[in-house]
């Protein structure tokens, strides 16, 4: 309940930000995932960057055919915008489902997805999104691919020196959907993902052209079930295409037991949450 | 909503301004001047013998004040316990730690930061041991938990040898020759009811201040049991009763986990005294999981035997209950409380036994219910399981073994009376309430299109109101505590000069709304406006003699205390009245917030008048003692024996074992009624409790003796999205066991709930095959219970 | 920064908590701990007009903000409606958790005074009570809502109820 020491220092440019930032310094945002880990002691940086005082994080703009989120828009913004509902539609219900209200209102999209929690909504939906996050540091800007950003459990690409200042999501044309469902910890979809799945899909004449599904909470992070995409594209996205597809779901991840599922639990969610989602997916796909 | 005293209106709680505003007064909320903050080091690991414990660097941290260890706290002795079979915690961990949690030094520092800074500080080496969690290994003693005791195994409850004096006779034989005869139905279930954390919202937290000047100490602690606490601190420091005072202020729910003297409550006043300045300790959430009294954690075989067509012949538990490491208040008791109810509802004979055996874990004791929803649960389902192998409707087999109303008082194998009961009446109203037969029809409506809906049906009798004066020979009291030997209800009655009245009780509410309920039963006695009533209670100051609230006790024993000093306030004021009307006190009558003669309501003296008189000898009736108050006690001569049925609808998705719970409906019967909001207000919150247990809640130890659910993060507790809302009824079938006929109601609806939530989703499945699921009905359970049933 | 109208200002040590800020140098003790991991929800406040919890905000965090605590909700002496459903619904029983219930259910009405029971049930989840089930906080609730609307409450659901 009471964190250790730290220097804190909250810039209003992010030059100031970036400058703070050493090898045991961390970035806080909405401090919703950060702030319980220093409570508990169970991690104590030595200085934290707050970048709330900087100016101009906090928006969802347009962007050649991209949406970009900055770093403090929040989960509720995240959620309730009706753009990011239009044309991410995945990603809006992913942060609609991350955690509560008082959560969703101090929490960042950004701040969740560096994060990296194994069982945490909006990674997932970045995945299946196609999402590129822009990281900044003194020494320039980086373009990380959704891919290759989750690491591992609480381990994204991010370097100690690096900021995420945005992350830009391709806004879906016409023909695509996408869509997130998850099985959350005290059933239906409340609290953390036990498995979730987030699907993003491009319809063309009636068949799957193009697809993405990523799943959450089944494994040591957010990861692409690229098997599942393969096998549904060129399908005509019926029930029963996206089932034998979605029995494809673990072939590139690894299942992790916890104390909400076994691992043929989590292997079965898996399979049924892949499905779920890329249903859905079609059917706002059209 | 009419602001009247009568008994069974809905009277606005007087305890909510205050609340509802952010003044309400918990212990944490308050500073005193110069008050120190503690913190403790606590044992990570379950089991291991303490080789180094070097507080020299904590000691010259930034703030620091005093760290303390086992030693300078030794004199002191171990904590006391009430029911003290087993080992008793030490106040600080005496070279060896037991679980994970227990406390080994204490911090006390300027600020809670630097004390936690502090103990950061501490250098402390373990050697490792291999703890005992399993409670079958427990058992079989191939390890001891604590070389000193004879076995793991501290008690064996048994049906009839509970209690010598009684001399009941043993039951088993019967129920073993009910299984061989020809016609029996036998059937059996091993069942495991988890180990709970009570978590109690509030925090626990204690301020002591001790005074060198008087040499008193005053103690601000979050306790159900102000009495026990001040009880105990007199005796281990060796104090006057007059020089204790403990309050518990605003206690911010209990459940029984406040129900308990805690060591750090001790501790905390130890370093007071030590330092001559306020301490001050606040619990954090992850001490409460592992140093807070936990509840539950049995495993068992329920087994029942009876007839083709439905007629119960006998009920037979084995099972182990867990006690974890050190013995505390009840601990070793608990499950007694279960014994009391082994039949339920049903005449038939029981065979019971249940062993207690210790672990390294953290000491179990009361959670809401304590022993009752294990006991309950354990018959509920087995008998819910029976039904079903006979292929008969649940409520039916349950209404054709009840006791029937001309029954009672009805002696169980037990030795104890139930004391009123129409337990059919209560299957009734649900019925009608619930709409059963269209339940039933909706439950196969739904099954014919693939949907997986059930109904689960659960009653329950439970025991409480534990006030009879017998119930001290085996333990129920605070004797230990240095308190007189029984658990009396007790309450003083006082109308003050200018007719406003204060009352003072001995419980130690923690948000069930005795200011109240007490200003009801007072007012409504008195025929003074609830209004002008003050109740007081948690200041053992104020009260020489409390018990405190558990067990569901606080009505019907404090309550009809105070009934009855109410009644002797009116008696005496009556004689003030006819002093003043110059009429005989046969003929006064109490009415409109006044006194008259009866025939003449002309001829009246105001509450005003009497009060005034009642305190200058001048103006009252010459023979009479000055002043107008009374404080009685009340000793019942039973337990009391509320009832109901319980039923929930509930929908399984079989993709991902997801439970959802469609409705639920409870009928409930706890006497009459003096407040039914504040009753309903106890059914839903006991209701919540027990879908807590049904489908979410579970204490985790891995083997290694690690506490694996150590927040709220791992230890989920139902939210308002989590649960529907209740539909609530009663039927009133009053008890003699008291004057006001009231039972209890603070636990029913944990008692009747969990077993209905698992019988409803077994019932779901069961077409699927499904037998039983355990608890905590978590989705993956559920899948893999289908998963099984279907292989 | 602003806390109930009130302007203040204060040094703290970087890592002290909000909650520990409001309820110890400000001594606005209506605001609760009831965990380390933002689960309860009992430390809920309004931080420019939305509801957020002061134990995971550091206080530096609020610096500037304007801060509302249950103690600042109540205007010139008249209950929020909240506040009022909740003593009329028996919405609480030991009151802990209280505080940062109203605080999350005056949020939710602000935004929509009209709310489902599903609605209102998801606006609370942030929020654990151990007392009542949540059943009566809920008719609180739409208690409070009936009264923000200027319509009449719906009848309590106790037996005996006028």
């Amino acid at each position: 309940m009471y964190p250790r020491e730290f220097d804190y220092v909250a810039p209003s440019s992010l030059d100031e930000a970036l400058e703070a930032l050493g090898d045991d310094s961390k970035v806080m945002a909405g401090g919703m995932s950060l702030l319980p880990l220093m409570k508990m002691r169970l991690f104590s940086p030595a200085v934290v960057v707050d970048i709330g005082r900087i100016g101009g994080l906090d928006t969802i703009e347009e962007s050649n055919g991209d949406i970009v989120i900055g770093a403090l828009v929040r989960h509720a913004t995240t959620a309730t915008s009706p753009l990011v509902a239009q044309v991410a539609t995945g990603l809006a219900t992913a942060a609609s489902l991350t955690g509560d209200v008082q959560v969703r209102n101090r929490g960042t999209t950004c701040g969740s997805l560096a994060h990296a929690d194994v069982a945490a909504d909006q990674p997932a939906a970045a995945l299946a999104l196609g999402a590129t996050m822009v990281a900044q540091s003194s020494e320039g800007t980086r373009e990380i691919a959704a891919s290759d950003f989750f690491v591992d459990a609480l381990t994204s690409a991010l370097q100690p020196n690096e900021i995420l200042t945005s992350i830009r999501v391709p806004k879906h044309q016409a023909g695509e959907g996408s869509a997130y469902d998850k099985l959350g910890r005290r059933g239906g979809r409340s609290d953390y993902a036990i498995a979730g799945a987030a699907a993003w899909v491009k319809m063309e004449g009636g068949s799957v052209a193009d697809a993405r599904v990523a799943l959450t909470g089944v494994g040591t992070k957010a990861s692409l079930a690229n098997a599942v995409a393969d096998a549904v594209i060129g399908t005509d996205g019926s029930e029963q295409a996206v089932k034998d597809a979605a029995a494809r779901a673990t072939e590139d991840v690894t299942i992790i037991e916890d104390l909400y599922g076994t691992e043929e639990y989590k292997t079965h969610l898996a399979k049924v949450y892949a499905a779920r989602a890329l249903s859905q997916a079609i059917a706002n796909a059209s | 909503m009419a602001t009247t005293s009568v008994m069974g209106g809905a009277v606005k709680r007087r305890e909510d301004p205050a609340l509802i505003k952010g003044y309400g007064s918990f212990v944490d909320d308050m500073t005193p001047t110069r008050v120190a903050h503690v913190a403790f080091l606590r044992s990570p690991i379950a089991r291991a013998k303490i080789t180094k414990l070097d507080t020299s660097a904590a000691k010259e941290t930034e703030g620091v004040v005093a760290v303390y260890t086992h030693d300078d706290v030794s004199h002191l002795g171990p904590l006391l316990a009430q029911v003290p079979i087993g080992k008793l915690r030490p106040l600080l961990a005496d070279g060896e730690v037991n679980h994970v949690g227990e406390a080994i030094a204490m911090v006390v520092a300027e600020n809670r930061y630097a004390a936690q800074d502090a103990v950061d500080a501490i250098d402390v080496d373990y050697d490792v041991m291999t703890p005992v969690i399993d409670l079958k290994k427990a058992k079989s003693d191939e390890i001891k938990v604590h070389d000193e005791l004879e076995s793991n195994v501290l008690h064996t409850w048994t049906y009839h040898g509970y209690w010598d004096a009684l001399g009941l006779e043993d039951q088993t034989a019967e129920v073993d020759a009910a299984m061989e005869r020809d016609d029996a139905v036998v059937v059996s279930l091993e069942m495991t009811n988890q180990r709970l954390i009570p978590v109690a919202i509030e925090p626990r937290s204690v301020i002591a201040d001790w005074n060198p000047g008087y040499g008193s100490f005053t103690i601000h602690s979050s306790t159900q049991v102000p009495h026990a606490l001040g009880g105990a601190v007199s005796k281990m420091f060796g104090l006057k009763s007059t020089d204790v005072r403990v309050i518990a202020p605003e206690v911010g729910g209990g459940f029984g986990c406040k129900l308990n003297v805690y060591n750090d409550e001790i501790l905390v006043a130890f370093a007071s005294q030590a330092l001559g300045r306020p301490v001050k300790w606040t619990e954090t959430r992850r001490e409460a999981a592992g140093a807070t009294i936990h509840g539950r954690g049995w495993i068992g075989t329920a087994t029942l035997v009876g007839t083709k067509d439905g007629e119960f012949l006998g009920y037979k538990l084995e099972a182990i209950a867990d006690m974890g490491a050190y013995t505390q208040n009840f601990t070793v008791a608990i499950p007694l409380l279960g014994l009391w109810i082994a039949s339920g509802q049903y005449k038939m004979p029981v065979s019971w036994t249940v062993d207690c055996v210790v672990t390294n874990t953290m000491t179990t004791d009361a959670y809401r219910g304590a022993g009752r929803p294990e006991a309950i649960y354990y018959l509920e389902r087995v008998i819910d399981a029976y039904a079903r192998e006979i292929g008969m409707d649940p409520l039916d087999v349950r209404v054709k073994n009840f006791w029937q109303p001309d029954e009672f008082p009805a002696t169980m194998g037990c030795g104890f009376a139930l004391d009123s009961g129409d337990y059919e009446g209560a299957v009734e109203k649900l019925k009608a309430e619930a709409g059963y037969e269209d339940l039933l029809q909706k439950r196969e409506e739904a099954r014919a299109e693939g949907r997986h809906v059930g109904i689960g049906i659960g009653s329950y009798v439970e025991v409480c109101g534990f006030g009879p004066a017998v119930l001290a020979e085996i333990g129920f009291s605070w004797a230990n505590y240095g308190l007189p030997a029984s658990f009396n209800g007790s309450g003083i009655v006082r109308v003050n000069p200018d007719a406003t009245v204060t009352v003072v009780i001995g419980t130690g509410p923690t948000g069930q709304g005795h200011q109240t309920t007490w200003a009801q039963i007072v007012g409504d006695g008195l025929g003074i406006p609830v209004e002008d009533i003050k109740v007081l209670h948690g200041d053992t100051r104020e009260h020489p003699m409390g018990i405190g609230t558990f067990g569901s006790r606080s009505l019907s024993v404090d309550g009809a205390a105070t009934f009855e000093a109410t009644k002797k306030v009116r008696e005496k004021a009556a004689r003030i009245a006819a002093h003043i009307l110059e009429a005989s006190a046969d003929d006064i009558v109490f009415e409109d917030g006044g006194a008259h003669v009866a025939g003449s309501p002309d001829k009246r003296a105001e509450w005003a008048q009497i009060a005034k008189a009642a305190y200058q000898a001048h103006t009252s009736p010459e023979d009479l003692d000055s002043g107008l108050e009374a404080h009685t006690t009340f000793s019942p001569g039973n337990a009391t024996w509320p009832f109901g049925t319980h039923l929930a609808l509930v929908e399984v998705d079989s993709d991902t074992g997801d439970v959802k719970i469609l409705d639920y409906y409870a009928v409930d019967d706890c006497g009459n009624v003096v407040s039914p909001m504040i009753v309903n207000g106890q059914v839903h919150g006991g209701i919540a409790q027990g879908i807590g247990q049904a489908l979410f809640e579970d204490a985790v130890y891995d083997e290694a003796g690690n506490m694996l659910t150590g927040s709220l993060l791992d230890y989920p507790l139902p939210t308002a999205a989590d649960l529907p809302s209740l539909h609530l009824s009663h039927t009133v079938t009053p008890t003699d066991v008291n004057p006001m006929g009231v039972k209890g109601i603070g636990e029913a609806g944990t008692i009747g709930s969990a077993h209905t939530i698992v019988n409803a989703v077994v019932d779901a499945l069961s077409p699927l095959g499904v037998k039983h699921i355990d608890m905590p009905l978590r989705p993956k359970r559920v899948w893999a219970a289908i998963q099984e049933a279907s292989n | 920064m602003t806390v109930n109208g009130q302007e203040v200002t204060a040094d703290v040590e970087p890592r002290t908590l909000l909650v520990h800020f409001l309820r110890e140098n400000l001594r606005l003790t209506g605001t609760h701990v009831g965990c380390e991991t933002g689960y309860c929800g009992a430390c809920t406040i309004h931080v420019d007009g939305q509801p957020v919890k002061s134990c995971t905000m550091l206080a530096a965090q609020a610096d500037g903000a304007s801060v509302t605590t249950i103690e600042g909700l109540a205007q010139n002496g008249e209950l929020h409606p909240v506040q009022e459903g909740f003593w009329e619904r028996h919405g609480l029983q030991c009151g802990f958790c209280t505080p940062g219930m109203i605080m999350s259910a005056a949020a939710l009405l602000a935004e929509n005074d009209n709310p489902s029971e599903d609605q209102i049930r998801h606006g609370i989840e942030g929020n654990l009570c151990r007392c009542t089930g949540y059943h009566n906080i809920v008719r609180a609730v739409e208690y409070a809502g009936a009264k923000v609307r200027g319509e009449e409450p719906p009848a309590p659901d106790w037996e005996g109820a006028s």
